[in-house]
This record gives structure tokens, sequence and C-alpha cells, in this order.
């Protein structure tokens, strides 16, 4: 082999895909007043696909508890409120469900307060409820949590701001480019159209696909109504190739 | 239910599909929203300050910063992630498949919320260099996301390692104006530690990324 043919190995990574236009918020919305002095204002930076952006923590079901899928069975009493079932799939952009990744959530009681410091609402609290829960999807991305329908609560944003009922959501996904935080409704609320979270996503559709949907089959009969929500992670570009930067093979 | 309800929800019933090129079904991607002020509530239990379990590689370093935002206040409710190599290069996830040792103490994650103060610390270790985008090396680095309440989808930005001479040969450091380079490059503050603050917006804002 000729010394200046050295075969060179080059990796092109297969990176991920932008999220659709119109699907994300910007980091500056000011009707949300928190953005105005916590948004970035030079533009970012974009960074070429390498191993660091296609990588990614990886959870396994030794991180699980029993009952952390069962917001309900987490004290030594029942919660107040209406027993719910959410549930649904994790699938990516390709629509491949998204298996054995960690879905993290969190919520209000069914007054609408936190267990937390911060929270200084005037409304019960409740102390057979935590609003924390956790579990992985099976391989066909599915995930499933029993909980209480939170309350809405008011908030310091504007004058009478009220958050719609919301459940938290934390997912990972294969990859740091995965990687998702965001937020479940509930059908009808009317306080959707006031809440500047929710506008904060510019396109109509994609802010629609963030209110879960009344599911009969996931019903417990005489228990629990259920509530779907479906969650796509940014799926994958192409399928990643080898090539030879130095193709001379003598 | 028939067999026919049960197949139509395979299609996601809240997520648009649309037809890509070829046969393969798209859906559009879930939008991003904030986690707001009670974070602590559903990310705590995995918070994760020292990576540097028993049987790892490389000397461990202590991380520690504050962030800030536009008018110099702390922020002290936002939550950190870091994603590393361990001291080997080698990212403990699949697609890393080059022949490079795992090591079982070492999982490369980092979970920690800001305190009162608006501050965080970490204990880790220095990766190893990792490939960049082509067949060159990046320099030591630590890959790092942000959440915080008034941020609507999370920030992506990096830590570099001072005194690293790969660091002036690296492809993403020298992608960045000169002039605020210097934001991801921590500082060395004696026994170990190194500062690395976080500028949300204005007077030294940190470079923040996007993949």
């Amino acid at each position: 082999m000729a010394a200046h043919s050295t075969p060179q190995r080059k990796t092109m990574l297969a990176g991920y895909r932008p999220a659709d236009p119109g699907t994300q918020p910007d980091y500056l919305y000011p009707p949300y007043s928190s953005t105005v002095k916590r948004s970035p204002s030079q533009p970012l930076v974009r960074l070429p696909w390498s191993l660091s952006e296609v990588t990614g923590p990886l959870f396994g079901v030794d991180r699980i508890m029993a009952n952390d899928f069962d917001l309900t069975k987490q004290h030594a009493g029942d919660p107040i409120g209406e027993r719910i079932v959410v549930s649904g799939r994790v699938l990516d952009a390709n629509a491949r469900p998204v298996a054995n990744t960690l879905v993290e959530i969190w919520q209000a009681n069914a007054a609408g307060r936190y267990p937390h410091p911060r929270d200084n609402h005037n409304a019960p609290a409740d102390p057979n409820f935590t609003g924390c829960g956790r579990t992985l999807t099976d391989t066909d991305g599915r995930y499933r949590f029993v909980t209480i329908r939170p309350g809405e609560y008011p908030w310091r944003n504007h004058y009478n701001a009220w958050r719609p009922a919301h459940i938290h959501f934390s997912l990972f996904g294969p990859a740091l480019a995965t990687r998702l935080v965001t937020q479940m409704y509930f059908p009808g609320d009317p306080l959707l159209e006031y809440d500047p979270m929710y506008t904060s996503i510019p396109d109509e559709r994609a802010r629609g696909r963030l209110v879960s949907a009344f599911d009969w089959e996931t019903t417990i009969p005489e228990q629990a109504l259920g509530y779907r929500f479906d969650i796509v992670l940014r799926g994958r570009d192409g399928t990643p190739m080898e090539n030879d930067v130095a193709k001379a093979r003598t | 239910m028939s067999a026919a309800g049960t197949r139509q929800r395979e299609r996601p019933m809240n997520a648009a599909g649309s037809e890509g090129a070829g046969d393969r079904m798209q859906l559009a991607t879930t939008s991003s929203q904030t986690v707001g002020p009670y974070l602590h509530i559903g990310l705590t239990w995995l918070v994760t300050d020292d990576l540097v379990g028993p049987g790892t590689s490389g000397e461990p370093v202590i991380i520690e910063g504050r962030i800030t935002d536009a008018d110099g206040k702390p922020v002290d409710d936002a939550l950190i992630e870091i994603w590393q190599a361990n001291a080997h290069g080698r990212y403990d996830h699949p697609d890393d498949t080059r022949d490079l040792p795992v090591e079982p103490g070492f999982k490369g994650f980092g979970r920690v919320p800001t305190d009162a103060d608006g501050a965080f610390r970490l204990r880790t270790i220095k990766p190893g260099a990792v490939p960049a985008a082509d067949a060159s090396m990046q320099a030591p680095h630590i890959n790092v996301t942000i959440f915080m309440r008034g941020m609507l989808k999370q920030l992506a930005t990096r830590i570099y390692f001072p005194d690293e001479t790969a660091n002036a040969t690296d492809p993403v450091l020298c992608s960045v104006r000169a002039e605020r380079r210097d934001t991801l490059i921590a500082k060395p503050i004696g026994n170990r530690a190194l500062q690395w603050n976080v500028v949300l917006q204005g007077a030294g804002e940190t470079v923040f990324f996007e993949y």
C-alpha cells in the first residue's frame, strides 16, 4: 500500500432531522414574561453532528420502583381527586417506537397545589399525593401512568393568569438530540387560549397535539377515565454510512 | 373494539402524520414546553452530582458555577444536565462502537438543580477526546443541557477544559467567534476545581448551540 493512500476512515454520522417549522417555541416570547430576561440574545451556533450529540444517557429498569407509575399509590391513603389513566406511545418522527426510554412526569394535586416551598397558592395540600411519577416505555414505545386529574392554578405572569390543567413530561430518547420536556393538557380546557406557554407554540396544530384525547379503551370501568397522549421525538436522518476518504486501496 | 379500530390506533391520536419521502410515514415532532418552577418535584429523584463511581479512570475534577440572567440575577430554579465520554473518550452508548473501554462505574450522566444563589456543583472526570464530524478529534468537552422556568425549550452548550492544547484546533470552538470562545472554557480555581458560569443574556453571554 502506498504511503500516501493510507485509508483514513471517515464516519459520516446520521444526525437527527430538525423539528418541523412552527412546532417549537422561541426562547423569547414576551407574553410569558420570564422569557424576557432569560432568553439568549445571540443566535445559536450550529453544531455539526458528532458522537457527542447522537449519543445520550440511557436508563434501565433498575432505576424504577414498582409504584412509580401509579401516583395514587405512593402514600398510606388515597389522594383526593378524580383518578385518571394517562397512557400513550413514544414514537420518533419516522413513526418508529422509542423503546425502553425514561418518561418522568410531575403535576399539581386536584386542587392545583404543588408540594413545593415556592407554591404559595391558597389551596389545600394533599398528604397522599406527591405528584411525581416515572416509567420506562415498553418495546412498542408504550407508557402508562395512573394519577389524579390536576387542578388549574393561578400564577403571576399577568393579571388574573391561570395555568390550564397540565402534566409535565420529561423524555430522553436515544440521544442528546432527542431530549424533550413538554406539558400535556386536557381536552376542552377553556384556559388554553389564555395561556402564554401554550400559545408560545407558533403552529396551532402543534399546540393541539399537546392536548390529550379522552380514550374509552384505556378507561377502567368504575375506576378511572383514560386520556391518551402520544409523544413524537426527533427522528434520525437517513442511515449511517461509512466511506473511505482515501479510496485508493492498492 | 373492532380489530379495525385497534389498527387505526397505531397512528397516534394526537400526532399529525404526513407522508414523507418514499413509503415511510413521518410525524411532526412534539412541541417543547418549560419545566416551570416546580421541576424539582419530578426531576430531583435522579440528581447525580457525583459521576465518579468505583473504578473510574481519570482525575476527579469539581466543576462549579452559577447561572445568571440578563440583570445578573441568579437563576435559582434551573436544572443542569451533563453528558460526557469517560477518560478513554468512550461514550457509554451503543452508537459509540469504537474499541475503547466502557467503565461500569462511570455512566457519563449528571443532573443537578441550581440553589438559591443560582449555583451548581458537579464532580466528574475530564473526558478523553472524541471524534469530530470529520476525521479529526474534538478537544475534551462536556455536553450541557439547561432547563429552567422562563425557558420554553432547553439550552445546549459545552464545557471545555483550560490548558488544553487541543482547544486550539477543536472544530466547535473554532466555529465560535474568538471573543465569545472563553464562555465555553472553564477556569481553574485551585484544588482541582474549575469554575464555569452561564450568562443567559447580555454582556459575556454564554455561547449556546443548536443541533
